[in-house]
C-alpha cells in the first residue's frame, strides 16, 4: 500500500457509510448498463492480483513468467528462495517498529487536538497533513538528503524513523475521528467517581479509543509494509520485500515473492471481511436491544 | 485527501479547557518529530539543491554553496522528462476520472437498497491496496507482454499491427499509471455521491430537464468535492511516481518521468544537487495544487 492509498482508507475509517435510503429516482440511464459495467470494472481491477495469486502455483525454475504446471511447493516452502523469506522478516520488523512509534505519537497528537486548545492550532495541522500531500519521491530524497547530511549510515533503523514519519499523519486522522466521538460524560462520570486522571484514561479513555487505535495501527502497519519508494531512498544495503521485488524484477522473480504477495492478500481481506461481519453484527444487536 | 473525509467530525473542540501544559506534553514528541523527519529534511532539500561540486573532489562530494544555475541545468538537462511526468498524470487522473465515475455512482447511488453489495463492492475497490503495488504493476507487464493471449489475440484480429508492442510504450505506463491509482479517485468520488440526495434528481426531471441536463447540473455539481479530492489523491503519487515508468516495469528508454531522474540521479550516479532541485521543482508544482485547495477548505478542516 503507498502512501495516498492510506489516505484513501484513513478516509474511509473515518466515513462510515451513511444509511440514507430514499425513494428511488426516475433517472433511468444504465438500466443495465451501469451495473454490467460496474461488474466488468470491479472484475478489471482484480486482473494482476488473479495474476499474481495464479503463478504463485507455478511450477518455475528461476523466473516466473511463462506457465509450467501447478504445485505446491512455493507455498510449502517459502523459504526455499532464502532473500525473499529474509526480505519479508525485514519487511515486518520494521512495520512493527514504526507502527509501534507512530501509534504512540499520533494517538497523542489527536488527542491534544480534539480534547485541548492551544497556540498554533492551524500550524500545527498544515504540519500534519503536507506529509501526506508530499510526493513519495520528495520525502524519500529529503530524508537521504538530511541523512548525508548528517552523515548517518543507512539501514533498517533510517527505514523505520522515514516510515514512522510518513505514519504519524494517517494515525492521527484515524484516531481523531474516534475521539471526537467520544462522549466527555464518560469521563467525568470517572471523575465524579474520585477516579485519578490515570484511572480515568486508562479504565475509560483508552478502551473506548481502542477501535481507534487498532485501525490506525494496521494502516499504518500496511502503509510500512508496502512503500518502496521511500525505503528505497533509505535503506542502504538493507532489504526490505517490495525492495527485493523491485531489484529482482531486472532478473526475474522468484514465485515464492507471489506466494508472500497473496498470503498478505488473503490475511488482510479476511481482516476486513471479519471486521465489516462483526461490525454488521453488532450493529443488529443494538438494534433488536432497543 | 480522504482530502474530503479529512474534513468531517470537526468542530467538536468543546471539551473542557485544561491546562496547555498537558497538550504540549501530548504534541511535543510528534510534533518534534515531524519537524526533524519532514520539515528538516526539506530544508536540507532545499540546501542540497543549491550546492556546487567539491573542487578537487570525487564523484558524490558537494559543498555548500549558492548555485541558482542548478535548477536552469536540470530544467534545460530534464525539461522533457519534467514535462513528461505533468503529462503522463494528467493523462491517467482523466482516464482514471473517466473509469471511477460511472463506477462510484452505481456503487453509492444506484447499490443503496443493498448494503451489503455496497460494502462488498467497496472491498473489492480497495482490494489492489492489498497485494504489493510493484508484483501488481508486474503482473500487468506479464499480462501485456510480447507472447501474452491479449497481445497475440489483438493482433490476430489485426487490431494490433504484426510487430507492435505495448509494454516499454507511453500508453503502458499510463495504462499503469491509471490502473494503480483507480481507487483513489473511486473512494472520494463515492464518499460524495453516497451522500448525494436523490430527491434533487426528481426534482430535476420534475421540471422537465433531459436526463443529461439533471446529471450536469445537479449530480456532477454535487459531486464537486469528491472530483477535487479524487484528482489531487490521483495526480500526487502518479506525478511522483517512478515505478510504473522504470524499465523493468512499464515503461521504456522513451517514458523516464521526474521520478525516475530523481531516483538515478541520487542514488545511482550521486548528483545530489540535480536530484534535490527537481524534488524541490516537483514539491512546488505540488505546494501549488495544495495550496489552492487549503485556501478552499482552511486549515481547521484539514486533518
Amino acid at each position: 500500500m503507498t502512501l495516498q492509498e492510506g489516505a484513501v482508507l484513513a478516509g474511509a475509517v473515518t466515513n462510515p457509510p451513511g444509511r440514507a435510503h430514499r425513494r428511488r429516482s426516475g433517472f433511468r440511464l444504465g438500466k443495465w448498463l451501469l451495473p454490467v459495467y460496474a461488474a466488468l470494472a470491479l472484475l478489471f481491477l482484480l486482473v494482476p492480483i488473479a495474476y499474481t495469486f495464479v503463478f504463485s502455483f507455478n511450477d518455475s525454475i528461476r523466473s516466473n513468467i511463462s506457465w509450467r504446471g501447478f504445485t505446491l511447493d512455493n507455498w510449502l516452502a517459502i523459504c526455499a528462495a532464502q532473500e525473499v523469506c529474509e526480505s519479508f522478516g525485514n519487511s515486518i520488523l520494521i512495520a512493527v517498529a514504526a507502527t509501534l512509534i507512530a501509534t504512540t505519537l499520533g494517538t497523542m497528537i489527536a488527542i491534544a487536538l480534539v480534547r485541548y486548545r492551544f497556540k498554533f492550532r492551524s500550524q500545527v495541522s498544515l504540519l500534519l497533513f503536507l506529509p501526506m500531500a508530499t510526493p513519495e519521491v520528495v520525502l524519500g530524497a529529503g530524508l537521504a538528503a538530511e541523512f548525508l547530511a548528517a552523515g548517518v549510515q543507512k539501514g533498517i533503523g533510517t527505514v523505520i524513523i522515514a516510515h514512522t514519519m510518513f505514519c504519524i499523519s494517517f494515525v492521527v486522522v484515524t484516531v481523531k475521528a474516534r475521539v471526537a466521538s467520544l462522549d466527555p460524560a464518560l469521563e467525568e462520570a470517572g471523575r465524579d467517581l474520585y477516579g485519578s486522571p490515570a484511572q480515568v484514561f486508562w479504565r475509560i479513555t483508552f478502551p473506548l479509543l481502542l477501535p481507534g487505535i487498532v485501525a490506525a495501527a494496521l494502516l499504518s502497519f500496511a502503509l510500512s509494509f508496502d512503500d518502496f519508494i521511500i525505503t528505497n531512498f533509505n535503506s542502504g544495503a538493507a532489504t526490505t520485500f517490495p525492495k527485493f521485488i523491485y531489484v529482482a524484477a531486472a532478473r526475474g522473480i522468484p514465485a515464492e515473492a507471489n506466494v508472500v504477495a497473496s498470503a498478505v492478500f488473503i490475511f488482510a481481506i479476511a481482516l476486513v471481511v471479519v471486521s465489516q461481519v462483526s461490525a454488521a453484527a453488532r450493529q443488529r444487536r443494538l438494534a433488536k436491544g432497543t | 485527501m480522504a482530502f474530503t473525509a479529512f474534513s468531517t467530525g470537526t468542530a467538536t473542540e468543546q471539551g473542557p479547557r485544561k491546562s496547555s501544559r498537558i497538550a504540549l506534553l501530548l504534541l511535543l514528541p510528534g510534533v518534534l518529530y515531524l519537524m526533524l523527519f519532514f520539515l528538516v529534511p526539506l530544508v536540507s532539500l532545499v540546501i542540497t539543491s543549491l550546492q556546487a561540486p567539491l573542487e578537487l573532489g570525487d564523484i558524490g562530494q558537494y559543498q555548500a554553496a549558492f548555485r541558482w544555475e542548478n535548477y536552469a541545468t536540470v530544467i534545460g538537462q530534464y525539461g522533457e522528462q519534467i514535462l513528461r511526468s505533468f503529462l503522463y498524470a494528467l493523462l491517467a487522473t482523466i482516464f482514471a476520472l473517466l473509469f471511477s465515475y460511472p463506477l462510484a455512482y452505481f456503487i453509492g447511488v444506484k447499490a443503496r437498497p443493498w448494503p451489503l453489495l455496497q460494502n462488498l463492492m467497496l472491498v473489492l475497490v480497495i482490494a489492489p491496496f492489498f497485494i504489493s503495488f510493484l508484483l501488481r504493476t508486474l503482473a500487468w507487464k506479464q499480462i501485456l507482454s510480447d507472447e501474452s493471449p491479449i497481445v497475440t489475440g489483438l493482433k490476430a484480429l489485426s487490431l494490433l499491427a504484426p510487430d507492435a508492442y505495448i509494454t516499454g510504450t507511453p500508453i503502458a505506463v499510463v495504462f499503469g499509471l491509471t490502473y494503480n491509482f483507480i481507487p483513489f479517485m473511486t473512494l472520494p468520488l463515492y464518499a460524495a455521491l453516497e451522500r448525494l440526495d436523490t430527491r434533487y434528481l426528481e426534482a430535476g426531471s420534475d421540471l422537465y430537464a433531459k436526463p443529461f441536463t439533471t446529471f450536469r447540473t445537479v449530480t456532477l455539481a454535487l459531486s464537486m468535492p469528491g472530483i477535487v479530492s479524487g484528482v489531487l489523491l490521483t495526480f500526487i503519487p502518479a506525478a511522483g511516481d517512478y515505478v510504473n515508468a522504470s524499465r523493468q516495469f512499464l515503461g521504456g528508454s522513451g517514458t523516464a518521468m521526474m521520478g525516475n531522474v530523481i531516483e538515478s540521479n541520487f542514488l545511482v550516479s550521486l548528483n545530489y544537487p540535480a536530484a534535490a532541485s527537481l524534488s524541490i521543482i516537483l514539491m512546488a508544482a505540488i505546494l501549488v495544487l495544495v495550496t489552492a485547495y487549503v485556501r478552499r477548505s482552511g486549515t481547521e478542516d484539514l486533518l
